[in-house]
Order: structure tokens, then C-alpha cells, then sequence
């Protein structure tokens, strides 16, 4: 698994060098760390290999002078094709154990790891490539760009991914990529409209496109249903739990809500920064 | 890829940054626009400077001048030949020029001038200069012989390049042999009248009408000296060329009127170059007005044969028969280095009695200073797109706070420091792109129809924004040079990038998880 990634790394630097686009992208950065010879004691063994896991993460927010505890100690492991719900009440940690996760903060102590490999001390342009290419990522607010359509919103992360000129070399794969995802999420009929034509559970649906737009072997959801009504919320968790099962592919969900965490294959409870079930 | 397309829909949905694009735009179309007409001065009043002078002029440092023009110009054939094309040998002493004036209640009034008196060599004059070129004559532009042409004189401007903008001069249709004869007819008339008047009129009347005149000893000197009475019907005295400027004016509206036509008699009082010098006066018939459009040469210089004058100042040697020259005018080929030409000359003769200087060296002061009003204008018109820059930088601000939460999404996304920075900077690179590209377009529209917008402005506020009596152009000289554009449009756009760099650097700075949840 790690030789996949170190190569998959390996060739999107290459690309980013061949069309110059991406400057100062050394080689070093391409380091991935070894997976630690001696695993931390106590960490429970799954029955699949981890896909994506913490160890003793810390993490505490700067009020003032005061610096406020979020996350004390978290430890587990998400196993390949695994549909994870971490549930929490609100201001329990659960969305900044997300991003941590998804390399989009990072820890105070503690390692975050992919494929066993750890990802929180990698460089910015490593970290930017992960989040690009092996993470897709959905929010409760959707965070669908304003000014793009659908179908351009959806394309992003190929757009970010390629230079101007390798996109225009393979931009009919992209784009038919982008529409058969549409037409998975069933927005094919709506890849023209600005986000602000779409209805919530429209746009959400358009954002878990953005996020399988580059086939990544995680998705990380932030409270998918949390703005959603009842009914598009189920339909929205219909077609995440369809991703997992069709496809296997590793779903890492934050929400409150116990009904929805209820359709997840395993349920992690947080509370007040630690793992309590 | 996504740099180039998000920069493209921020340009198309954010209006308030074209408006702070506007000042980028004035700015580049104000120094278009003062660049062109600075441009066009410089080029109209370098071309008529170097039009009245030679290329180079050697002089003489004394007013009496060196004998033997013709023994110096083969010296400057051996010299410089190869870069010569022609020379011509003059004689300049300043002189006091007058002129009798009718006003409209027929009272006569005799106008004194402060001019300088050249001496010409009519065959080879023209070629040192575009002297033949800027007179009234259509033949005397072809070969100028000092003699009073029948009729024919210019009604039109011949060198105005918008006919519409031109007054004729109706005056001038009359000028020739026959104004001449009908002024010496009317002259006689009023003299018969004067005569049979005289035992009635008062000493007082007689004193208006005709002023203290010191020639008129001599003329009559000179007339009964010869034995015959010079009949100003039939003759002409010695023939000169008259800056237009002197007897001419030009009024408000754009015409202009003549104090004197060619036909008159002028008198003219110079210094002779003896020991001391003693003044002495002679007659001229005006036979022709050059214009160069230079004021300062058409209000002061007058023309007149070389050898007269060289024999009225006794600069000529009673024994040989040879002049002497006070300057020589050097006509170079076109491309030839004056100044090194200059320096070859100067060693050839003495510098205690020779100066040697190109007509730049002679509008030395003229030339530095309207370079260096450009200098200066061109700072100062920069400093306002400086300003401009300014404000750019205050709206990216503005809009990088605005698109927060997008260069989160961006960045949870994949996207870079670096790649965030490339949409700002790029943003303002095209912002500063449609700016300075609107800015040359208005700039050159402005230029292109800049006497239609003067004549306009005249119209609106009723004061002529050019007056041509002051300028003595028909129209405002243009001239847009590309490289003074290309350097404008450049520098702008940089502006515009380096006052995009701040903000774009705090977009790539973002936290992407507090750019996430700001609202």
C-alpha cells in the first residue's frame, strides 16, 4: 500500500515538473515517512489493514492566552472500504479531528497516519498533493466555489491538480468524468447552474462529485446532512452509503445526529476530546 | 488551470475592481496624451529650429568678420567634404529696422524695430537651410532673387496641413509691382495735395504728419548726387526678405494682418565695420515675408543680398575685391555625426576667432528645457499612477477578506500558498492589462482628435484653449511614439501587480480551517 502511494506522489510531482507549473517542488518533499517499527502500545489491531488512523493526537485552540483543549489523546484506525461515523456533541472535537485527518491543521502532538504512512509533518506541497488527490472532502456548509457551475465546481480539483496545458491535453476524460459523477449524484440535468440556482441537497450532492472527482481512497465528511432537511439528508446518505458498498470506498463521517451515524458500519463516540466508545 | 479561470470570473463579476482600474486607465491616458503633444512641440520646434540654421554654423567671434568665405569653405571641403552637402557664407549684425504705418485715419506712423540683419548668398542660402521653403512667393521658394515679383504672392498658408483651420490673407493678393505703383501714385497725389495746402495748413499738422526723418537728407542727397529722381513707380531699392513676424500679426480668430506688404520701402540703420563703428542707413524694398513658424526668428531676422550689405559695412576690400563673412552655414548628410564633425572642425580653425557649434548647440538652453519639462511632467503624471496602485491595493484587500471562505475551499481542495497567490497576482496583472489597454485607447482617441476637442472646450467656456496668435501652429502638434507608449503601458501594469502582491501574499497565508469557517 505505501509503495502505491509513494508512487502515486512520485508521479504527480513528475507531472507537476514537466509542465513547470508547480515551482519549487523538491524532491525531498516527496519523503513519506516509514511507518514506525514499533507501533505505539495499546493500539487496537483490526481485522482489515488501516487505511487511515491517529495516534495520541493533541490538539488545543488559542483563546486569548488561554489555550483551550479540543482533542486529548485521540487513537483509532480506519480500516480500507470502512464506513465510519464519529459522533459527538457539538464542541466535543469531532470536526477538528476531521481536518486533522484530512491534513488541513495540524496536531499538537501525535501522528496522523495514511496507508501506515505518517502524513501531519509532511510538507505543505505533500500535504496540498493528498488533499488534492487521496482525500475528497464534503462540509455541512457544502463550500461549492460561487462564481463555477456545477459541472465546473465538480472539475475543480482537476483543474487545481493539472496545469493549464495538461488539463487542455486530457480535458475530455475530465470532463466526462465529471459528468458521469454528476449523473451518479443525479445533477445531470443541473451541470450548467451557479450554486446559488441549486437547492441545498443539490449542492451537497454536487460537492460529494467535487469530492470523487479525482477517485481518492478516502472521503471525509464534516456533517453532510447538518443543513439538510430530513428526506434530502437520507438521500444524501443513500448515496454515501451506495460509494461504500459499490465501490468500497473509506468513508470517515463527523455528525450528531444518531440516526444518521446509525447507517455507518461502526460508530466512534468522542467526547470532550477523548474516544469514549 | 483554475489561477486563470477564477481570475477570468472575478474580473467578470467584480465591478468595484475596474472602477479602481479606472484611475490606472486616466492616468495612462493623461501621460499618453501630454507624452504626444510634448512629442509633437519638440519635433515641430526642433525641425524649424534646424530649419533656420545650418547644421553646423562656424562664426565668427568678432561682428566684422573674417575676409575670404570662399578660402574657408575649402578648408572645410578638405576638413569634413565627405559629410558635406552645402554651405553658404552670411553676414548677421544687429540693426534697427523702420517702417511707415497708415492707421485707419490715414495719420502716418513711423514703427522702429530691433532686428537682426542677415546677408544672404541667394544661390546657396537655400541650400544650407529650409530658408526657401518658408516664402510667400511660389518662385521665390524655387530661387529667390531679391527682385519684387508683379503679383502672385501666397494668399493660403502654403505649409498649413489642415486647410480648414486657415485664415487666407487677403491682404496679400494686393502685394506686388502694383501695390507698389498704386502706394507711389497715391503718395504723389497726397504730396501735390500737401504742396498746394502748405501756405494754409499750421506748423503743428505738418509736424504729425511728417515725423523727424533722418534719411531724408540723405535720400535727397543721394537722388540729387545722381543727378535723377528715383521713381518709386518704376524702381525698386535693394531687395529684402522680412520676418513675417515684424510687419505682421497674427489677431485671435486666427488671421493675420499686415503693417507692411512686399511693395513697401523700409529703412534700415547698421553699424559699418569701421574704426569706430559709425551707423549708416539704407533703403530696401520688401520683396517677399518667410515664415518659419518660429517666432523667435520670424519677429527678428531679415534677409537681404549678401554683397550690398558687404559693401554698405565696408567689408570689402577696396583692392581685391574680396567680403568678409561673420558665419558659414553647414548643410551635413543626412545621418552624419554633427558633434564629431564639430570637434574636426574646431581644431581646424583658431577657437580665439572661430566658434563652431551645431544648431543644437545653439538652442542648447531651449532644447534642456523642454526636455526637461517632459522629465518632470512624466514623474509627476507617474506619481498619480503610483496613487492609483494604491488603491488597488486597498480593493484586493478588500476582496481577498470577501472571498475568504473560497481560498479555504481552494485549499481543502489542494490547492497551494502559491497557487492562491497566482490568482491574485494574475488578477491584478489583468486588471492592470484592461486598464492600461483602456487607458492607451482613450489616450490615443484623445490624440488622435485633440484640436476638435481643443476647439470644442474653446466653444463651451468661449476661450480659445489654443490660441494660434500665441503659437503661431494652425493645429496641435501630435506625435504618439511607440516605445514612450509600450514603456507606459508596462510600467502601469507593473503597478498594478506590485500593489497586488500584499494582498495576494495574505490570501496565500490563510489558515485553510479558519478560512473555512469564516463567515
Amino acid at each position: 500500500m505505501s509503495s502505491s502511494l509513494a508512487k502515486t506522489l512520485a508521479e504527480s510531482a513528475r507531472s507537476f515538473d514537466s509542465t513547470g507549473s508547480e515551482v519549487d517542488y523538491e524532491p525531498a518533499a516527496l519523503r513519506i515517512a516509514r511507518p514506525s517499527a514499533k507501533p505505539a502500545s495499546g493500539v487496537p489491531v483490526l481485522a482489515g489493514p488501516a487505511r487511515l488512523g491517529c495516534r495520541e493526537l493533541f490538539k488545543s485552540y488559542q483563546k486569548g492566552s488561554v489555550g483551550i483543549p479540543v482533542l486529548q489523546g485521540v487513537h483509532f484506525d480506519v480500516s480500507d472500504g470502512e464506513f465510519v461515523a464519529i459522533i459527538g456533541a457539538s464542541g466535543s472535537g469531532k470536526s477538528t479531528l476531521l481536518h486533522l485527518l484530512g491534513t488541513l491543521d495540524k496536531p499538537d502532538a501525535g501522528e496522523v497516519l495514511f496507508d501506515g504512512n505518517r502524513i501531519d509533518n509532511l510538507p505543505a506541497t505533500s500535504r496540498d498533493l493528498l488533499r488534492n488527490r487521496h482525500f475528497g472532502m464534503i462540509f455541512q456548509a457544502y463550500h461549492l466555489l460561487p462564481e463555477l457551475t456545477a459541472f465546473e465546481n465538480v472539475l475543480a480539483p482537476a483543474y487545481i491538480y493539472e496545469s493549464t496545458l495538461g488539463y487542455w491535453a486530457k480535458r475530455k476524460q475530465y470532463r466526462q468524468r465529471a459528468m458521469e459523477l454528476l449523473e451518479l449524484v443525479g445533477l445531470a440535468d443541473r451541470a450548467k447552474h451557479k450554486p446559488s440556482e441549486l437547492s441545498g441537497g443539490e449542492m451537497q450532492r454536487t460537492a460529494i462529485a467535487r469530492a470523487l472527482m479525482l477517485k481518492p481512497e478516502v472521503l471525509l465528511a464534516d456533517e453532510p446532512t447538518g443543513n439538510l432537511d430530513r428526506s434530502t439528508g437520507d438521500q444524501v446518505m443513500k448515496t454515501l452509503c451506495e460509494l461504500n458498498e459499490k465501490q468500497n470506498l473509506t468513508i470517515i463521517m463527523v455528525t450528531h445526529d444518531p440516526l444518521i451515524a446509525g447507517q455507518a458500519d461502526r460508530t466512534v463516540q468522542i467526547a470532550e476530546g477523548r474516544i469514549v466508545g | 488551470m483554475y489561477k486563470l479561470l477564477l481570475c477570468w470570473r472575478y474580473l467578470r463579476t467584480r465591478y468595484i475592481a475596474l472602477i479602481c482600474i479606472v484611475s490606472v486607465t486616466l492616468g495612462v491616458a493623461t501621460m499618453i496624451v501630454v507624452n504626444s503633444v510634448m512629442a509633437g512641440f519638440t519635433h515641430e520646434m526642433q525641425s524649424r529650429l534646424n530649419g533656420m540654421l545650418g547644421d553646423l554654423v562656424i562664426d565668427c567671434r568678432s561682428m566684422d568678420g573674417a575676409p575670404d568665405a570662399a578660402a574657408h569653405m575649402q578648408t572645410i571641403r578638405r576638413t569634413v567634404g565627405d559629410d558635406v552637402v552645402g554651405m553658404s557664407p552670411t553676414v548677421n549684425v544687429p540693426a534697427l529696422l523702420y517702417f511707415d504705418v497708415y492707421g485707419a485715419n490715414g495719420k502716418r506712423q513711423s514703427v522702429t524695430r530691433q532686428i537682426t540683419l542677415v546677408g544672404i548668398d541667394k544661390s546657396t542660402y537655400a541650400d544650407v537651410s529650409e530658408f526657401g521653403n518658408y516664402l510667400q512667393h511660389p518662385k521665390n521658394r524655387d530661387q529667390l532673387d531679391f527682385q519684387l515679383r508683379e503679383n502672385g504672392y501666397d494668399t493660403i498658408d502654403h505649409m498649413a496641413e489642415d486647410m480648414s483651420k486657415v485664415q487666407p490673407r487677403k491682404q496679400m493678393k494686393s502685394a506686388g509691382w502694383g501695390y507698389r505703383r498704386y502706394k507711389s501714385m497715391i503718395e504723389k497725389q497726397h504730396a501735390a495735395e500737401a504742396a498746394t495746402k502748405q501756405p494754409k495748413a499750421g506748423d503743428e499738422k505738418a509736424e504729425v504728419n511728417e515725423p523727424f526723418d533722418p534719411f531724408k537728407a540723405q535720400a535727397e542727397a543721394n537722388g540729387e548726387a545722381q543727378g535723377q529722381e528715383f521713381d518709386s513707380a518704376k524702381e525698386q531699392h535693394t531687395g529684402i526678405v522680412l520676418g513675417i513676424g515684424i510687419c505682421g500679426m497674427r489677431l485671435a480668430n486666427g488671421s493675420d494682418h499686415f503693417l507692411a506688404l512686399p511693395g513697401d520701402d523700409v529703412k534700415i540703420s547698421f553699424p559699418t565695420a569701421s574704426m569706430p563703428p559709425k551707423a549708416i542707413s539704407e533703403r530696401y524694398t520688401i520683396v517677399d515675408f518667410y515664415e518659419s513658424k518660429m517666432n523667435e526668428y520670424d519677429s527678428n531676422f531679415v534677409f537681404v543680398p549678401i554683397r550690398s550689405l558687404q559693401e554698405s559695412r565696408g567689408l570689402v576690400d577696396p583692392t581685391t575685391g574680396v567680403g568678409k563673412f561673420t558665419s558659414i552655414q553647414i548643410k551635413l548628410k543626412p545621418g552624419a555625426d554633427a558633434n564629431a564633425i564639430r570637434d574636426k572642425l574646431k581644431s581646424a580653425f583658431p577657437q580665439e576667432f572661430y566658434m563652431v557649434s551645431t544648431w543644437r548647440d545653439k538652442q542648447g538652453p531651449l532644447l534642456a528645457a523642454v526636455q526637461m519639462e517632459t522629465a518632470v511632467l512624466n514623474v509627476l503624471l507617474f506619481m498619480i499612477i503610483a496613487v492609483a496602485g494604491f488603491g488597488i491595493l486597498a480593493i484586493f484587500y478588500m476582496i481577498v477578506v470577501e472571498k475568504t471562505r473560497d481560498i479555504g475551499i481552494l485549499k481543502s481542495l489542494g490547492a497551494s500558498g502559491r497557487g492562491v497567490m497566482g490568482i491574485f497576482l494574475t488578477y491584478g496583472f489583468s486588471l492592470g492589462l484592461v486598464g492600461a489597454g483602456a487607458g492607451f485607447v482613450i489616450g490615443w482617441l484623445f490624440v488622435r482628435y485633440i484640436n476638435e476637442i481643443a476647439d470644442g472646450l474653446g466653444r463651451l467656456t468661449g476661450q480659445p484653449v489654443f490660441d494660434p496668435s500665441v503659437y503661431y501652429f494652425y493645429k496641435i502638434p501630435t506625435i504618439v511614439q511607440p516605445f514612450t507608449v509600450a514603456w507606459i503601458l508596462a510600467g502601469a501594469v507593473l503597478i498594478a501587480v506590485m500593489a497586488s502582491i500584499l494582498p495576494a501574499r495574505r490570501a496565500a497565508r490563510l489558515h485553510p480551517v479558519r478560512a473555512l469557517r469564516y463567515e
